[in-house]
């Protein structure tokens, strides 16, 4: 891409952009952590994840109003105005997988205490693995702009939801196994929502990187169709 | 669950394009311009819709307000000026040597960047066309003069003053007095070469708002600086680079995701 004759609306952009992945590269500590502290049972690590989550929220708020700006000084076109447009949802999804990695550690510290068997994590850790490497990629995507990486990562989030049905269906099995199970069992299900939900969100932020690229809103849109739309 | 609901009936995405079948007014094909050896319009090929606003941009020299002027036959007044190519107004070829000029600048009125009232009152200003096709009748003038300041925004700020000298009113004023004294003689087209770059920013949405007031009875092409401006007022706008045309489109699809590179670079404020 070419140079703007405003060096300093290049600037602005550019600043905008590493300001996301300074977020991302936050959010992804916080849920790699808040996976970390179930599995290690690391109540220090779980605190210190719920205390972070108002640097993600800061960020967010801080981008927010840069875009604003940009808005109002600027008005930006075509592929500026894309890349503005996709970096204020982009960072209202990571502001949210910011909150789900802090609901995670708090399942953490609500399970603190409780006997748990460590096969309960099994699944959960394998899990997490996945949702992290995709929000990884989702980063990654954003980061270079990468439609094919994008669209692995939506198709990727199929995955991710019957790895999610898969857990509860073993959960479910330990609780019938043994009431005692229930409480940590219970908390294990709702951390699983939580990454869940990541997984959801990642896609979201692959669909704006797509957008932001194309000019194409794939939202609500099979992906099969998707494909198909944008080979056209 | 869509429940058996098409969902695509609720997705404006399906539709790629308008969905009204648009009538072209002005019909251009394969149109090249000289100045005398220097090539200004080349291979131009373009239909205007009626009665939408079609904005066209580009850099200075890009050929768009030559390109504006070959519609009502302005570079006419140009020495060493030739064209070929053809341009349809209607059934009509602007350039057929048997045209009378004056009756094509009926049809097509058109307005400049300076504002330029004749040194008359602001009545005689709207009325000159009119008395100049011979007309007389005292009523029938009055009519037109009031419907035409009506029509042009202007109306309520001098229809107190309509004997004053049309010299005495603000740039912006004279600007809509321009604009009425075109729309008086009821025009197909009407042509606004930067019809706002003079005038102050609350002058500018005026015009602009004005120029959404008249494009449900007239045809718009308008050549402007201001990219924003075309954004805000045009239906479609078309981007000219050395004289060629580079695209034409919708202009919410050219300023959010155009198709070209030069377009993208033009309106991204990029190096050209």
């Amino acid at each position: 891409m070419r140079q703007h004759i405003s060096k300093r609306y290049d600037q602005e952009l550019e600043d905008i952009r590493n300001k996301v992945l300074t977020m991302g590269g936050l959010v992804e500590r916080q849920v790699s952590e808040a996976i970390r502290s179930i599995i290690d049972v690391d109540l220090e690590a779980a605190e210190a994840v719920v205390l972070n989550d108002v640097k993600v929220n800061a960020l967010e708020v801080a981008i927010d109003e840069e875009c604003t700006h940009i808005l109002a000084r600027r008005q930006p076109a075509a592929t500026d105005l894309r890349l503005v447009i996709a970096v204020i949802k982009t960072i209202t999804d990571l502001e949210r997988i910011g909150d789900e990695a802090k609901r995670i550690a708090r399942q953490r510290i609500d399970m603190d205490g409780q006997s748990v068997k460590q096969k309960q994590f099994t699944e959960f850790e394998h899990f997490g693995q996945h949702v992290l490497e995709m929000l990884g990629e989702a980063l990654d995507a954003f980061a270079r702009l990468d439609v094919k990486l994008a669209l692995a990562v939506a198709h990727e989030d199929k995955k991710v939801d019957r790895e999610y049905d898969s857990i509860m269906r073993q959960q479910m099995t330990y609780l019938m196994e043994s009431p005692r199970m229930i409480p940590v069992s219970l908390d294990i299900m709702w951390a699983a929502r939580a990454l869940e939900r990541v997984g959801d969100r990642c896609r979201n932020i692959c669909e704006y990187v797509i957008y932001q690229v194309k000019g194409k809103d794939i939202r609500h849109i099979s992906l099969d169709r998707v494909e198909q739309d944008l080979d056209s | 669950m869509t429940h058996g609901i098409d969902v695509s009936l609720f997705d404006s995405r399906r539709e790629s394009e308008p969905p009204e079948t648009l009538n072209t007014c002005l019909k251009v094909r394969d149109l090249n311009l000289y100045y005398g050896e220097q090539k200004a319009l080349a291979g131009i090929s373009l239909d205007i819709p009626e009665k939408k606003v079609t904005a066209f941009i580009g850099p200075s020299g890009c050929g768009k307000s030559t390109l504006l002027r070959c519609f009502n036959r302005m570079n006419d007044l140009i020495d060493n000026v030739s064209i070929d190519g053809s341009i349809l107004l209607g059934e009509t070829d602007i350039y057929d040597r048997n045209l009378n000029v004056a009756d094509l600048r009926r049809r097509v009125g058109m307005v400049f960047q300076k504002p330029n009232p004749f040194p008359k009152t602001i009545y005689e200003n709207v009325a000159y066309g009119l008395r100049i096709q011979g007309i007389k009748n005292r009523e029938l003038l009055d009519e037109v003069v009031e419907k035409a300041l009506k029509d042009s925004a202007l109306w309520d700020e001098v229809k107190d003053r309509l004997h004053d000298n049309a010299l005495g009113l603000s740039g912006g004023q004279q600007q809509r007095l321009v604009i009425a004294r075109a729309i008086a003689i009821e025009p197909e087209v009407i042509l606004l070469d930067e019809p706002a770059s003079a005038l102050d920013p609350i002058s500018t949405l005026k015009i602009e708002e004005l120029i959404y007031e008249l494009k449900s009875d007239y045809t718009i092409v308008i050549v402007t600086h201001n990219m924003q401006q075309a954004a805000r007022v045009s239906d479609f706008t078309t981007f000219l680079y050395m004289g060629e045309l580079i695209e034409f489109g919708p202009t919410e699809r050219l300023f959010t995701n155009p198709r070209k590179k030069q377009t993208e670079d033009y309106i991204t404020g990029r190096y050209g």
